[in-house]
């Protein structure tokens, strides 16, 4: 381990960041090793003897198939839970309480490079030096307290959330895994480390959508999250490829020494940057690639709120503040991030309004929130987008949690009533809040602060974005650059104005969720009521402090005009030696500073348009008039188009999946392969030589007379060739 | 004397090939595979004069041969004989494929 | 450890003893099958005792040369030199380099684990089945050990003779096909290397005695050929390593061989023999004509062939039925990355191409054992026979996840390494063609992920799938040693690696400055051709 001796927090408590991934790494391997002894049994020496042994699994006989809508539960206890239920959310606290302490050293010292500390030598080849190493600098450190604090606090409502589950030993190792990659991915210090992370966290997106596999859609829609992040991975492959082919290195600080010596704005950083962008599309689930988020909402409860809200699908926004220095380089490339990200965030909104599914509301409004996220880091506001990620992950986890909460009482109360009606769809819940009130609350929270009411978070978050763009739509680099034939103002304009409607909408999906799953009459049975109570403390527990975190997120980055709520800007100076000079070289090398007029006619349309949105759902919406989902009519008209999410699914299996398919099988396979290369010219040869062998075949008669006149006929024929010679 | 030698032998030798090829007697097949070699031993004799003593050797391995074939080959045919009541090659054909 | 190899004079015996050992072994295996001719069949289990442990030792005599190797340098290591035919100028020597030396280890690592694999599957004849696997391994060491190219001619077909027999006795429903079409398609390249090698013997004879020499390095040090000749014989080596690599479009005989072989014999052909191939690019066909493999137009067709090899094999892996078939049209896939890695020729892409080759050997060779372990359990290969069966046997499915994730190339793994490498270097000096081939990633991911989504997950709704015995352990012990590889591969290379690197470099080296050479001389010839 060489350690960078010079650097301020050499020999502090962060020379032990290593333990942050290995200690969630060490708890996949205790809770994946109580997984395999709690289910397995070795198999007989001769597997073929064991054929017809009846009693050779047992664990076939524990059929779990207690299925309502998507999350199911079983009821066999599984062995080892305790020490699972301790070690899967420990390792979590103990990073936690690690990733603090690192963090109160930070803010002990002046820091301007990163503490970077090598480990071993990965890929040494030719002048390839790829390190395995990690780098600890202010942008990692605000990811892995998000990483290390929303995780454990989900790790925590998940003992509850899974306490019945059959698979609670892996359960715990998929999540402890995911945390170790995660980490992985924000704390290396060059773009390979970083990439193990990036296809890691996908692994464990893929096992964990799939957790419950033995309902084929969920396996499928594991599958899809693998595929469709790979799509994008190819895009963050051959911008690393590009890096060093041009550049000669991977690591972020060499990186970031070499960019600055490239042609601004040059072919070169811009198809790095949108190479880049592919891969944040595929991770950060925006159009083109986020058609695999929603199908995501399969896997349990926790696991989207940890990895499909709060951490995994941010990683894209991480990695465009990570490679700020190359984004700020490229007008072009920044702009299309920001345009795909304004119009992913109206898109998924719109789909969100017609959602009858109250996670696929969620996951909807996920997309949406990336889309400001991506907003923010495209007009080069980084310091934003990573503020809008902080406090996204506060309340969307809130979010995801309250509704997993509710999602587990209906299941509890369908388990009573042995219905099989559909848990997560709103339309069989209502007047919830009688039943869960802490849930209630928080989740009112969460909501107020999604959809931009102040004091919460996502208030102070979402205004910071969408002042950013414009702002920098006046003045900036962007503003002269030329994106398809349009002026960067223009864009960038059309951008905001995307992002005010989009917000419009957050608010009102987000007051519909609400007002069908708490408010107005049950939909429920009265012995379904009955058995409706709020879930016990382990659950609720986390819900309350992300609760207070939604409330108070807002205060990690006050606007100026606001100086009289406390200091002002606390993460841009906290973000400023990473993002500073990136953020500089996009508005022209000084401080953008609104005016404080301009600055408050922002405000206040925003928080017009938030009260507006909600207010029209309070008035639009009758919660009072709904019928469950079975005896629901079907949508009509634009409704249905939104409901069946514009058929963008079905556009792309005809498009792609089912041509791709056929292709591979009926002409590649059938045809070139089996039927020109292998029928043709293999068998085909074969064929002849056997053709050959038969004529051949007919001349030897076997006859010793023939042969005798063959043998004269021949000679005579020799022996007049030589003498005509 | 060699022309005179070697047209003999030629002679010989095309008298024996057509008795090979016409005749379906075994016996008579067999006597004109001698003749063909003594044929051969004759030529070998007239041309040793010429070109050292080799063609001489070679005429003694011939009939060496020769004697070994004619034993063989004479076994073979009264084995034949015996199993078939004939020599005639064209009744001989149980081994044709 | 060094200290202990000197001392035992390690370098001086080891090769030799690497090609003798399991020909002793199969001698041993051969006489107890004799010693019960009645009923060998049913006293094989001494014979299988005799040829793993036999297989065992090699391995372990043969980890010593993991410590003996000295990274950085680039010549032979341990060589020996014997005189064989001296009137045709043959010669039996062997050495290691960084090209071999991992493959060395491989086979010897993948031997016994194949032996293990095909433990209860072979039933018949076990005798002969256990003489030949042990003949195949020396025959396979002697290629990659080889010196001289006669040497290297021989232990070619000696290698292709056991692998006739083991398909075509021990093999599935068609293997009589199988086995003639694996016999034909790699006898028709190796004979015209045959030629090849000869005229190359003849070229570099002795000018006093006119005796051949057959030498590897005596050829490297000759070159004056023409262009055209060159050409030639690029091509008669070309066509002979193609074959066996599989290149497309000469890739057809592996689908069936693969399918139709016992798990021994499919772990052994993609473990170890489909690296013959692109070891013969590495070792000969490059080296030893610089100018032609260099040849802008020469190396764009090949170039072309291995990206449609990545992107078309893993097409047609992706609409097989049988998994095993699958598995088979993927290595076409894996092989185009090595190929892609080798033409490209810069020092990051041959290394990652001679990782990959190590990885997909491991990979697969697990793979194919995991196949033969579901075999053995319910008798087909068909995906759809398959369903659900992760609740059935928990570890099986972990195992299968774990090597398919290996496969698909999960960074952290050790397939991810050598695919980044690869692509990474060729990169450098062919942008487009490195580019479309990274997109195979996507589809190593769709094929592979598909057949254990279907395999593991769903519903377990075929009744005999519902009692299959979890993994036994001698399955988990088999597996270990590979579990351990792809980990470690995947997270510290760099020991790997550094061994390479300086045989690796040597190559890239050489290969340049000759064809720039060649080129030259070519322009500098009045009318050149």
């Amino acid at each position: 381990m060489a350690l960078s001796s010079s650097h301020p927090l050499a020999g502090t408590i962060a020379a032990w960041m290593w333990l942050l991934p290995v200690l969630p790494l060490l708890g996949f391997f205790i809770n994946g090793a109580l997984s395999i002894l709690g289910s397995s049994h070795v198999g007989p020496s001769d597997p073929d003897m064991g054929h017809d042994d009846h009693d050779a699994s047992p664990a076939a006989s524990d059929q779990a198939s207690h299925s309502h809508g998507g999350d199911s539960h079983a009821q066999a206890v599984p062995r080892f839970r305790a020490l699972t239920a301790i070690i899967g959310p420990g390792v979590l606290i103990l990073s936690f309480l690690l990733a603090a302490s690192i963090f109160l050293a930070m803010r002990g010292v002046d820091m301007s490079a990163p503490f970077i500390q090598r480990y071993w030598s990965w890929m040494p080849v030719g002048d390839l030096r790829i390190d395995m190493a990690f780098q600890l600098d202010q942008l990692s450190m605000v990811m892995v307290l998000i990483i290390t604090g929303v995780g454990a606090l989900i790790h925590i409502f998940s003992v509850g959330y899974m306490s019945d589950d059959p698979g609670f030993a892996r359960f715990f190792a998929y999540l402890n895994l995911f945390v170790f990659f995660m980490l992985m991915l924000v704390l290396g210090a060059n773009y390979p480390i970083l990439f193990v992370g990036w296809e890691g966290v996908g692994l464990c997106s893929y096992l964990l959508i799939g957790f419950w596999f033995t309902d084929n859609a969920n396996a499928s829609a594991g599958l899809k999250a693998f595929i469709v992040n790979r799509i994008g991975d190819v895009g963050v492959l051959i911008a690393m490829f590009m890096i060093f082919a041009n550049l000669g290195t991977l690591d972020f600080t060499g990186v970031a020494a070499g960019a600055a010596g490239l042609p601004f704005g040059g072919a070169l950083v811009t198809t790095i940057c949108l190479f880049l962008f592919l891969g944040c599309t595929g991770k950060s689930a925006q159009l083109p690639l986020y058609v695999w988020l929603p199908d995501a909402m399969a896997g349990p409860t926790p696991v989207s709120a940890l990895i499909h809200a709060a951490t995994m699908v941010t990683a894209g926004v991480y990695l465009i503040v990570r490679s700020s220095f190359l984004f700020a380089m490229s007008p072009i490339a920044s702009i299309t991030v920001a345009v795909v990200g304004a119009v992913t965030a109206l898109f998924a909104a719109t789909i969100a309004m017609k959602q009858w599914d109250i996670k696929k509301v969620l996951a909807y409004s996920t997309i949406s929130q990336l889309g400001y996220m991506f907003v923010g880091v495209g007009v080069g506001a980084y310091t934003a987008g990573i503020f809008h990620l902080a406090t996204h992950a506060f309340f969307k986890a809130l979010l995801f949690l309250g509704a997993g909460s509710v999602i587990h009482v209906m299941h509890a109360a369908y388990h009573h009533s042995g219905s099989h009606d559909d848990a997560q769809d709103m339309r069989n819940m209502g007047g919830m809040r009688k039943a869960m009130p802490i849930t209630w609350i928080v989740m009112w929270i969460a909501t107020l602060a999604i959809s931009g009411i102040p004091p919460f978070a996502g208030f102070f978050s979402k205004d910071s974005i969408l002042g950013s763009v414009y702002e920098h739509a006046g003045d900036s680099v962007l503003t002269n650059a030329t994106w398809l034939g349009m002026s960067g103002h223009t864009v960038l304009l059309a951008v905001y104005v995307i992002g005010l409607a989009g917000a419009f909408l957050t608010a009102i999906y987000m007051t519909r969720l609400m007002l069908y799953t708490f408010h107005g009459p049950s939909r429920a049975t009265a012995d379904e009521q009955r058995h409706m109570h709020e879930a016990p403390w382990l659950m609720t527990g986390p819900l309350v402090v992300l609760g207070a975190l939604s409330l108070a997120g807002g205060w990690l980055n006050l606007p100026s005009i606001m100086s009289f709520l406390g200091p002002v800007g606390g993460l841009d100076h906290w973000l400023e030696p990473v993002v500073g000079a990136a953020t500089r070289t996009v508005t022209n090398g000084v401080a953008l500073e609104a005016s404080h007029s301009t600055e408050a006619a922002l405000i206040g349309a925003a928080i017009v348009i938030a009260v507006l949105g909600i207010a029209v759902a309070v008035l639009a919406l009758k919660p009072a008039s709904l019928v469950p989902k079975a005896q629901s009519p079907a949508e009509h008209g634009f409704e249905k188009v939104l409901a069946n999410k514009y058929y963008v699914d079905e556009a792309y299996d005809d498009a792609i999946v089912r041509p791709v398919y056929g292709l591979s099988k009926n002409v590649f396979w059938r045809g070139l392969d089996a039927g020109i290369i292998d029928n043709l010219f293999v068998n085909g040869s074969a064929a002849l030589a056997r053709g050959l062998g038969w004529i051949g075949a007919r001349i030897q008669t076997g006859s010793t007379g023939v042969y005798a006149w063959a043998i004269v006929v021949g000679a005579i024929v020799v022996l007049s060739a030589f003498s005509f010679r | 004397m060699l022309a005179e030698s070697l047209g003999l032998s030629a002679i010989l030798f095309v008298i024996g090939v057509v008795g090979v090829l016409t005749r379906r007697n075994a016996i008579i097949i067999f006597m004109c595979v001698e003749l063909m070699l003594n044929a051969v031993n004759l030529t070998f004799v007239a041309l040793s004069r010429y070109y050292g003593m080799g063609g001489q050797v070679f005429v003694l391995f011939v009939m060496t041969v020769a004697a070994a074939e004619a034993a063989v080959g004479l076994a073979i045919i009264i084995s034949i004989f015996r199993h078939r009541q004939t020599v005639d090659l064209r009744n001989i054909n149980v081994m044709k494929g | 450890m060094t200290d202990f190899l000197n001392g035992i004079h390690y370098n001086s015996w080891i090769l030799p003893a690497l090609l003798i050992i399991p020909l002793v072994g199969a001698l041993l295996v051969w006489a107890q099958g004799g010693a019960h001719r009645d009923d060998a069949d049913a006293n094989a289990e001494p014979a299988r005792h005799i040829a793993v442990w036999t297989l065992i030792i090699e391995f372990v005599v043969s980890c010593g040369l993991w410590w003996s190797f000295v990274p950085g340098v680039a010549g032979w290591q341990a060589g020996v030199d014997y005189a064989w035919i001296p009137s045709w100028g043959a010669r039996f020597s062997l050495g290691v380099d960084g090209i071999s030396l991992m493959l060395v280890l491989l086979t010897t690592l993948t031997m016994p684990l194949a032996v293990l694999g095909g433990w209860t599957a072979v039933k018949t004849r076990v005798h002969a089945y256990l003489a030949f696997l042990l003949i195949l391994t020396s025959g396979m060491l002697g290629v990659f050990l080889a010196r001289d190219l006669l040497l290297f001619y021989v232990m070619w077909e000696v290698m292709l003779i056991p692998m006739y027999f083991i398909i075509g006795i021990w093999g599935g429903q068609r293997r009589v096909y199988a086995s003639l079409k694996f016999f034909i398609y790699t006898m028709v390249g190796s004979l015209l290397m045959l030629v090849a090698i000869i005229y190359l013997g003849i070229h570099n004879r002795d000018a006093l005695t006119g005796i051949p020499n057959f030498s590897y390095d005596a050829m490297l040090a000759s070159g004056a050929l023409t262009p055209v000749t060159a050409l030639w014989l690029f091509g008669a080596f070309f066509l002979a390593f193609a074959i066996k690599v599989p290149v497309f479009p000469f890739h057809t005989w592996l689908p069936d061989a693969h399918t139709e072989a016992p798990t021994a014999g499919s772990v052994i052909l993609a473990g170890i023999m489909l690296k013959m191939g692109t070891f013969g690019f590495l070792r000969f066909a490059l080296p030893l004509f610089p100018g032609s493999a260099m040849n802008p137009t020469v190396r764009a067709i090949i170039l072309t062939l291995a990206v449609i090899g990545i992107i078309y094999g893993a097409l047609v892996a992706m609409v097989q039925p049988d998994f095993k078939k699958l598995v088979a049209y993927s290595s076409v896939s894996h092989l185009g990355f090595v190929m892609l890695g080798i033409f490209a020729l810069t020092v990051q892409s041959v290394q990652g191409a001679m990782l990959v080759m190590i990885n997909h050997g491991i990979s697969t060779g697990a793979l194919f054992l995991l196949i033969g372990m579901m075999y053995e359990r319910r008798h087909t290969r068909m995906l759809a026979d398959y369903g659900g069966i992760a609740r059935v046997v928990p570890m099986f499915a972990a195992a299968l996840t774990l090597v398919s994730f290996s496969s698909i190339g999960l960074p952290g793994l050790n397939g991810f390494v050598g695919e980044f490498l690869v692509l990474l270097g060729a990169f450098r000096t062919y942008p487009i063609f490195a580019a479309i081939a990274t997109t195979g990633v996507i589809f190593a991911a769709c094929y592979l992920l598909w057949a254990i989504q279907r395999i593991l997950f769903g519903k377990l709704d075929k009744p005999q799938n519902e009692h299959m015995p979890d993994l036994n352990w001698r399955e988990i012990g088999l597996l270990v040693p590979l579990f351990a590889c792809i980990i470690w591969l995947g997270v510290y290379p760099a020991p790997v690696l550094r061994r390479m690197e300086a045989s690796a470099e040597k190559v890239v080296r050489t290969v340049q400055t000759n064809a720039a050479l060649s080129e030259s001389q070519t322009a500098a010839l009045p009318g050149g051709e």
